[in-house]
């Protein structure tokens, strides 16, 4: 089969915001730039579906620094956060704002001319700017192709997944990979490495994320050689949607209009809960996203969950004008699908969100791995955990700029022999076609469904040890036959080849995430051990690293945070 | 049981498109593209559907033609005990079933 050889001088991989900045940022240095992406470019991942807020201390709405934001997240991360990281983000946030609005990211901007910021559960201060209806994270990728496609410098390459990274006299040297619209092995030789493939969210069965992310970065990370921290800390969004089911809208989309609109959280005997884990005020929200999850998954867990397992969500106190004018279209989509939100309430339950561990990385995005970067919901550093709303995006641009601006000052391109490339094809091929078969001989779907189920019961919101070693038992079973299915043999758009490669990547992570949460005896953010309910007094990070044998290494990191931060206190 | 029929286009750039019929369970609040994914899962994981945020109408990437109309597979609600016909997005080149080139 022929392949497509190129060659360049900084490979991003993904091409969500992080991707997109970390690409514009490269180029702009005069760096020569191949932009690949699994899916199309600037639409997959978890960009497109950011609606929220992105926060910065631009002190317009109020006086703020970047000193404040530090500490806000500081705190919010439950002693877990990389200061250095948090440092490095916060303080060139307010020039990413501007950037972004120099591609044509329109900000909200108040009447008197102002950017528009908003308070978010554990800002201290209006902080968080936005665009217009729920459009924050369209608008973003919408500024971001514009600014990519008119590049030059930039060669964007979809739906091409990469399967190794090259790591040639101790450098990252380049990529292989396979296009799959028309079937063909892919080789890039560069300079520079840029991972910004997002997040692992697909790997449970209630998720707010793209299908497409599928954690392959730290998969490609880790197989290179880098260090990763805290994979256990996946964030839950507390209040997802649940029921009734509706088609063309995000699962997260209430979160906004709670905040703007005072929504009340409803166990199933329609009484008010929040006051009693978090002395929430009823109408005002307050409560990080681990408390609110916690708090909803006790009230099931007693017995006063909904019908369906969550929790109501009641807006039926708001005067109709009022709820109109925050839910803008919504509420006729809404409208056409049955439900009025006078005289309704939704059931809403905790997805999983976010990954706030990941590859380990210096202030200037660097991995453990010489030439090879990461920046984006790839590295872990910001959130420890608990992720504040509105600092995903923060850490995606300014990281991406980072990454970027580091990668362009690579000088040499490492030579790398062809059999290298040669093997992978011919694990690769082994891995696909272990026997010729006509058509899967297991569809991928189903496995998939198997494995985000495990996760879901094994190692979700609140874990314990027992559900935690059936997980792992479960994991080991799965991928038995994963190894053992056989995929046919396709020349246009071979899905089942990727989704094969995904489940391999998400097995080996949920293998990697049991095992962290299981060494970690405490309960701290999104972590919740129900057989250890206490927060140790010394915060600690799990660092992972993966061995030859392809089995995860785990060991403990102590860190220097206080307790207080540590416990989350408000 | 109720279900809703799909009349499915298939084939390649390489090859005859033909017109390939699913039945499917229907379940309440499914979109079209649940209706797809779940002949992949059990009848054909060789059908070919592009997707990524699923059910957002965010990513813009499931386009195809319903009955004759363009529309979004992730966006539509399927009715029970109907037929549907869908195809690949007329104009844009094929790359298989209702797979199309986008950008």
């Amino acid at each position: 089969m022929e392949s497509m050889d190129l060659q360049t001088d900084v490979l991003v991989i993904g091409s969500g915001a992080a991707g997109m900045v970390a690409a514009k940022a490269a180029s702009a240095e005069g760096a020569k730039v191949i932009l690949a992406d699994k899916s199309v470019v600037g639409r997959g991942g978890a960009t497109v579906l950011a609606q929220m807020t992105v926060a910065a201390a631009l002190g317009e709405a109020e006086e703020d620094h970047p000193d404040i934001h530090f500490e806000d997240t500081m705190k919010g991360s439950r002693g877990l956060a990389d200061p250095d990281i948090v440092r490095a983000i916060v303080d060139r946030a307010p020039e990413l704002i501007n950037e972004l609005e120099g591609y044509g990211v329109k900000w909200a901007r108040t009447a008197e001319g102002i950017r528009s910021q908003v308070v978010a559960p554990g800002h201290s201060r209006r902080r968080c700017v936005y665009v217009d209806i729920l459009n924050t994270g369209g608008a973003t990728s919408a500024g971001l192709r514009k600014a990519i496609w008119k590049e030059p410098n930039i060669k964007r390459l979809k739906n091409v997944m990469i399967t190794k990274i090259v790591v040639q006299d101790g450098r990252a040297a380049g990529a292989i990979g396979f296009a799959f619209e028309q079937m063909k092995p892919v080789r890039i030789k560069a300079k520079a490495i840029i991972l910004a493939t997002g997040g692992l969210t697909e790997m449970y069965a209630r998720n707010s994320a793209s299908a497409n992310m599928t954690g392959d970065g730290f998969v490609l990370a880790a197989e290179a050689g880098a260090e990763l921290r805290d994979m256990e800390m996946v964030q839950f969004f507390p209040i997802a949607h649940l029921h009734p089911p509706l088609v063309g809208l995000d699962p997260i989309m209430w979160d906004p209009f709670r905040y703007k609109l005072g929504g009340r959280l409803l166990n199933g005997l329609q009484e008010e809960f929040m006051d009693k884990y978090n002395n929430e005020v009823s109408g005002v929200y307050t409560a990080a996203r681990d408390q609110t999850t916690f708090a909803i998954f006790s009230e099931v867990k007693a017995g006063r969950g909904s019908p369906h397992g969550g929790a109501y969500l009641d807006f039926r106190m708001v005067p109709e004008q009022k709820l109109k004018e925050a839910f803008g279209p919504v509420i006729d989509i809404l409208a056409r699908q049955g439900v009025d939100l006078t005289r309704d309430m939704v059931e809403v339950a905790p997805m999983a969100h976010f990954t706030m561990g990941g590859v380990k990385v210096s202030p200037r995005m660097e991995t453990t791995v010489p030439g090879l970067y990461a920046c984006g919901e790839l590295i872990y550093g910001m959130h420890g955990a608990n992720r504040l709303s509105g600092n995903a995006l923060t850490e995606a641009f300014v990281t991406g700029r980072i990454a970027g601006e580091q990668a362009a000052g690579a000088k040499e391109l490492t030579p790398w022999p062809d059999a290298i490339f040669d093997d992978e094809f011919e694990r690769l091929r082994q891995f696909w076609h272990p026997r010729e078969v006509q058509r899967d001989d297991v569809p991928m779907l189903a496995l998939k469904r198997e494995l985000q189920h495990i996760m879901w019961e094994g190692a979700g919101p609140l874990r314990t040890e027992d559900k935690l070693a059936e997980a792992e038992r479960r994991l080991g079973e799965l991928r038995g036959r994963l190894a053992q299915a056989a995929l046919a043999r396709t020349s246009s758009y071979a899905l089942s080849l990727v989704e094969k490669l995904e489940l391999d990547h998400m097995i080996k992570l949920g293998e990697a995430i049991v095992a962290g949460a299981r060494m970690r005896k405490e309960t701290r953010g999104a972590h919740v051990r129900l057989d250890y309910e206490q927060t140790d007094e010394q915060p600690a990070s799990i660092r992972y690293v993966l061995t030859n044998e392809h089995t995860w290494r785990l060991d403990s990191v102590p860190l220097s945070g206080s307790s207080s931060a540590a416990k989350g206190v408000e | 049981m109720s279900r809703i029929t799909l009349h499915i286009t298939r084939g390649d750039a390489y090859s005859v498109q033909r017109i390939e019929t699913f039945e499917v369970p229907y379940r309440e609040g499914m979109s079209l593209l649940d209706a797809l994914l779940w002949v992949r899962e059990f009848r054909d994981p060789s059908l070919s559907v592009r997707y990524s945020c699923r059910s957002a109408n965010a990513c813009k990437e499931c386009m195809a033609s319903v009955n004759g109309k363009s529309g979004y597979l992730c966006s539509i609600r399927a009715v029970e005990d109907t037929e549907v016909l869908i195809a690949p997005v007329p104009g844009l080149p094929l790359i298989k079933d209702i797979v199309t080139s986008i950008e």
